[in-house]
């Protein structure tokens, strides 16, 4: 894998990523930090956003991939307006989180790590979110959901619809 | 200047999901309207406890617990009770044994039985306010430390309290910091592991978001004890209300002096920083975590070297779970020798467990070692909700295994819960009753393990993999006799190969509920049963005819056409084409559909 090949635009995103990495340059063990940062900018870590970390960083392309496909919080695939994260954690299960999943694969005619043809939703797991006391739980994006049911699956969806 | 009352809004992660903010808010506006903000202020707390009741307020100095408020209660009990003195009955808390109201918040069952140290702070006081912290003796401990004691002094008080990890092991934490002090080196650090990967447990998030300074604290005198001028945070990237409560936290602890240089005018000088993780459960484990910190992939190395020889950096670290630190300051301000006193013969102090699953009372509570499982899931947790028994509860998370009720009476400690196979882990105490399946609980544990393996050694990577094929089969109904057998092998050799943690614990969940629920198991492979109704394959669905209605509410739901009648003519599932899907079960309005599993 050879960085400097890749053609990087020079635009706003990549300027705002460019001035985050020099304002951490003398920090130790930056790399997990910056992808953070690209994630929050560009929503996703395609190869181009990598390319440009392991240049701005001086880390080789193969251990900028390494680390991306390591860790289940980076994606190099776009997600959806609205990420919807459905809590898989223990007290979650015992709660029927599984059935939750099943609705909304139902309805939005997804799998899990898949996004909407309209781009609106990704729909995908995780291991629990600390609110174990209402489970099961779900975020769509930042915000919280708990005790869902079905009735609750279907007026999440309606609300986010109505919100575009 | 003093108010006349104080109203704790709590703003754990739950109550925030049940609009707790909203209701903040509305009571601003309603004592902005009536002109209270002289005599009454709303305090944002950190996670109550009693996550099941809320949106929880709790009113001072009345002591007045209100449970499930919602905006449009606030101004009756902003006009009522703040303008009038009249408590509203109707939104406090009535105990379930009497059915009496409860007056007093202490008297709350939910809280009775519990001793809170760690969590002492959270819910009564505004995580983000140095002020409030300092007001009930906060960075005293630090001060006393720096001031009046020398790392030796402060170490020995940690050991006389008899402190053990609270991150899962239990490792006695005057050691850790005896082997991080004696090392040579000029360079040393210290860290907290918030990574809180079990599943079910929240705690870590609760000290974090409802206490964040306690935390730094407890980190500053680690640091002074070892000889460590700098610290670091590992929060998961789940908890975004965690990370922003601690960076604020130390921004104002680094304006106040209680972090940077030179602190209490003394030549100690500690500053910390948050690193966020990225979502790999095998980041909690130590040596996974220090490459995480250092931007590397999380995977695990053999120890030895521990960290308190080869940490960050490569230099000497010490490395704690939050729960540990939180405990520090309250162990210097009181002594060791009264921590000594709390708790079993090996385990002192109080453990914070997170109650979930089929439970009453879900949510976090206190007590000291020793407390039996029973006190914790009936007394505080409330038992089973009506009409269900608990059959089991699993401790430890993945790592971890099910206690069963002939043994809720053992005093928890970490050695009583280690015999009976389970463990003490983090904290998660997670209730089952019977619609739970132990098989499919099992390798709901070992689908959660196989995917977090980081793959770095073989036993983890391939092993578990095939005790998953085996617990896959079972549940599908294509279980044969020998497949225990292979379990328990398998497992064993696991547990004994694998190069880390995660590896050596993973069989766990599925030993232990072999041990305790054979029977479940044979009754799949041998009956193709299910008794919980859980395992899909196992389960049929058939119409009782003299319940059916023919209102065609089911055949007009089946996504395959297996659901034969009309109006007037009784309904019937035609076995050969039905997928087990579960929606005729769903939709009946009048429950006749039948779920049956190894009946025939
Ligand atoms: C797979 C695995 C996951 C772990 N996860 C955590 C965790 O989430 N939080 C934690 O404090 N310790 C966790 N530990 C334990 C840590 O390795 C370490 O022992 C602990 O943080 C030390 O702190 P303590 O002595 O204060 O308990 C985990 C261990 C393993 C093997
Ligand atoms: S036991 Fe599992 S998680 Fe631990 S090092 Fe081996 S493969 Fe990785
Ligand atoms: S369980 Fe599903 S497939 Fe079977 S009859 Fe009912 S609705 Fe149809
Ligand atoms: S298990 Fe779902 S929030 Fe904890």
């Amino acid at each position: 894998m050879e960085a400097l090949k890749i053609h990087i635009p020079d635009n706003e995103q990549y300027r705002e990523l460019g001035a985050y990495i020099e304002s951490v340059r003398n920090m130790p063990g930056p790399l997990i930090n910056v992808l953070h940062k690209a994630q929050g900018i560009f929503g996703y870590l395609p190869m181009e956003v990598q390319a440009f970390i392991s240049r701005e960083l001086d880390i080789p392309l193969s251990t900028v991939y390494g680390v991306v496909t390591f860790y289940n919080f980076f994606s190099m695939t776009p997600r959806g307006k609205y990420v919807i994260n459905v809590c898989m954690g223990t007290a979650c299960y015992v709660k029927g989180a599984g059935k939750v999943v099943d609705y909304f694969k139902d309805e939005l005619k997804v799998g899990e790590g898949e996004t909407t043809e309209d781009n609106l939703f990704t729909l995908t797991t995780a291991r629990c979110f600390g609110a174990c006391g209402l489970a099961p739980v779900l975020m769509v994006n930042e915000d919280v959901y708990g005790h869902v049911d079905r009735k609750k699956v279907t007026e999440i969806l309606k609300k986010y619809r109505s919100l575009g | 200047m003093a108010h006349r009352m104080n109203v704790l809004v709590c703003s754990g992660a739950s109550c925030i999901s049940n609009n707790s903010l909203k209701v903040k808010e509305a009571l601003l506006a309603e004592i902005e309207r009536l002109d209270l903000k002289r005599e009454i202020k709303v305090i944002e707390t950190g996670c109550m406890g009693p996550c099941q009741l809320g949106p929880v307020l709790l009113v001072y100095p009345d002591e007045t617990l209100y449970k499930k408020v919602q905006v449009a209660d606030v101004r009756e009990i902003v006009e009522q009770h703040f303008l009038k003195g009249r408590p509203v009955e109707r939104l406090m808390y009535k105990s379930p044994l009497t059915d009496e109201l409860v007056h007093k918040s202490r008297d709350v069952d939910y809280f009775k039985k519990q001793y809170k140290i760690v969590l002492a702070n959270c819910g009564s006081i505004d995580p983000e306010s140095l002020d409030e912290y300092i007001a009930v003796g906060g960075y005293e401990a630090l001060g006393k430390a720096l001031t009046e004691m020398n790392p030796d002094s402060v170490l020995d008080e940690i050991k006389i309290s008899g402190l053990r990890g609270r991150g899962g092991g239990g490792f006695p934490t005057h050691l850790k910091w005896m082997f991080t002090k004696n090392e040579k080196s000029k360079e040393k650090y210290v860290i907290c592991n918030a990574d809180e990967g079990d599943p079910g447990a929240f705690m870590d998030r609760s000290v974090i978001e409802g206490d964040p300074h306690t935390l730094i604290e407890g980190m500053a005198i680690a640091g002074y004890v070892v000889g460590a001028s700098k610290g670091y945070i590992y929060v998961r990237a789940e908890y975004p209300l965690a990370i922003e409560r601690l960076e604020k936290a130390i921004a104002q602890a680094k304006e106040t002096g209680f972090l940077g240089e030179n602190i209490f005018q003394t030549d100690f000088s500690f500053d910390l920083e948050v690193r966020v993780g990225a979502g790999a459960f095998v980041c909690g484990e130590e040596t996974a975590l220090i490459h995480s910190i250092e931007g590397k992939r999380g995977t695990p190395r053999p120890r030895p070297p521990y960290p308190s020889a080869s940490g960050v950096w490569g230099k000497p670290t010490v490395l704690n779970n939050v729960e540990t630190y939180a405990n520090v300051r309250h162990i210097i301000l009181n002594g060791g020798a009264w921590m000594a006193k709390i708790g079993t013969e090996t385990s002192k102090g109080t453990k914070v467990f997170a109650l979930s699953g089929t439970i009453k009372n879900t949510g976090l509570a206190e007590v000291p070692m020793g407390t039996t499982i029973r006190e914790l899931i009936y007394d505080i947790g409330g038992g089973a909700p009506e009409g269900h028994e608990i059959k089991a509860v699993q401790l430890g998370g993945p790592s971890g295994g099910c206690v069963t009720p002939e043994y809720f009476d053992t005093p928890i400690d970490y050695e009583s819960l280690t015999a009976l196979g389970a463990m003490m882990g983090s904290g998660g105490v997670i209730a089952m009753d019977e619609t739970a399946c132990m098989v499919n609980t099992a390798k709901f544990f070992l689908d959660f393990t196989c995917f977090e393996s980081c793959g770095k050694c073989v036993p983890c990577r391939v092993g578990l993999k095939q005790m998953y094929g085996i617990l896959d089969k079972i549940t599908k109904g294509e279980g044969e006799e020998e497949d225990i057998e292979a379990l328990e092998t398998l497992g064993k050799t696991i547990k004994a190969t694998a190069l880390c943690g995660l590896g050596q614990t993973a069989p766990n969940p599925v030993l232990s509920t072999i041990k305790f629920f054979r029977h479940e198991y044979e009754e799949h492979i041998f009956e193709k049963k299910c008794r919980a109704l859980v395992c899909k394959d196992l389960i049929s669905y058939e119409i009782n005819k003299d319940a059916c209605k023919a209102c065609t509410l089911c055949a007009q739901k089946c996504p395959v056409d297996a659901i034969k009648g009309e109006r007037g003519v009784v309904h019937e599932i035609q076995q050969e084409k039905c997928i087990s899907c579960g929606n005729c079960y769903d939709v009946c309005p009048f429950g006749a559909v039948m779920r049956l599993s190894g009946e025939n």
